[in-house]
């Protein structure tokens, strides 16, 4: 009942589309903001593998919060323009109608993920950074090993963009790829 | 008591939810509803129907409701059809 009256509400208010953009967009985002932490980590000298942890989460809770209120405001600001236009135009208040229902909850919805695409793909980075900490051993060394899953992360949301807008998904995955090893690049030339 | 069986209305509704969901929306009050929607107007923000509903025992307070519920606004009953029983 609440998720038919959910996907009434996105429908009507075309939020789809926006929740699916702001996903992927805030996602790169903290795909990207980890894989610079981690590089600039790496390249440093010898850093504590703790002090990487509590900084990478500072930096994710960070983008979730600053995610979810950006978005908020925003988009409530957006709906209620969108829905004085509309009473406008029909002469009548919308207040008991699905309308006036999606102006208060698609914001926080949009919110919500907009927040939490950032913050999920932060923590998702930081795993193997977590797993050596608590003793279990990895393959590859653990600021490697994280920043292997952030490329493997900002490829997929690539590849998730191409089906979106119907490009080759190999081809849209390695743009993203590319933008990410670019910008790896930049923080190594750097330092 | 007498039962509407059918009922002609003159609605504004804005485009969203377009009329295919709103006829669904009100078909789904009860078994037996037909719904047909002609589009009579069409503007920036809203359009213009007459939205005729056909069935044993309608209900137009349930009706109206979901009318509003939609966003839409009842301008007026162009045709009604009653039996007394």
């Amino acid at each position: 009942m609440v998720l038919k009256q959910i996907k009434t509400l996105l429908k009507i208010s075309h939020s789809e589309e926006i929740m699916r953009r702001y996903f992927v967009v805030n996602g790169f985002d903290g795909a990207l903001t980890m894989l610079g932490l981690i590089m600039g980590f790496y390249v440093s000298d010898r850093v504590d593998l703790a002090v990487v942890i509590t900084t990478c989460l500072a930096a994710a809770l960070a983008l979730g919060m600053s995610g979810i209120s950006s978005a908020y405001i925003s988009e409530a600001a957006e709906r209620r323009r969108t829905l004085a236009r509309l009473e406008k135009a029909m002469a009548a208040s919308l207040n008991e109608s699905h309308h006036a229902r999606a102006t208060t909850w698609i914001p926080w919805l949009v919110a919500l993920v907009n927040g939490t695409a950032p913050l999920l793909i932060a923590l998702v980075i930081i795993v193997p950074l977590w797993l050596v900490r608590s003793g279990i051993e990895l393959a590859l060394e653990p600021l490697p090993a994280a920043m292997a899953v952030a490329l493997v992360i900002i490829f997929l949301l690539g590849v998730f963009l191409g089906r979106v807008g119907g490009i080759f998904w190999l081809w849209s995955g390695l743009q993203s790829l590319t933008v990410a090893l670019v910008t790896v690049g930049l923080i190594y030339l750097v330092s | 008591m007498a039962s509407v069986q059918r009922l002609v209305l003159d609605v504004l509704k804005p485009h969203q939810p377009n009329a295919l969901e709103f006829a669904r929306a009100i078909a789904a009050l009860g078994e037996g509803y037909q719904v047909n929607i002609r589009v009579l107007e069409v503007d920036e923000n809203t359009e213009t129907l007459q939205v005729a509903i056909e069935g044993d025992r309608l209900d137009f307070e349930l009706i109206s409701g979901v009318i509003s519920e939609n966003g839409a606004s009842l301008h007026s009953i162009d045709e009604v059809s009653v039996v007394g029983k």
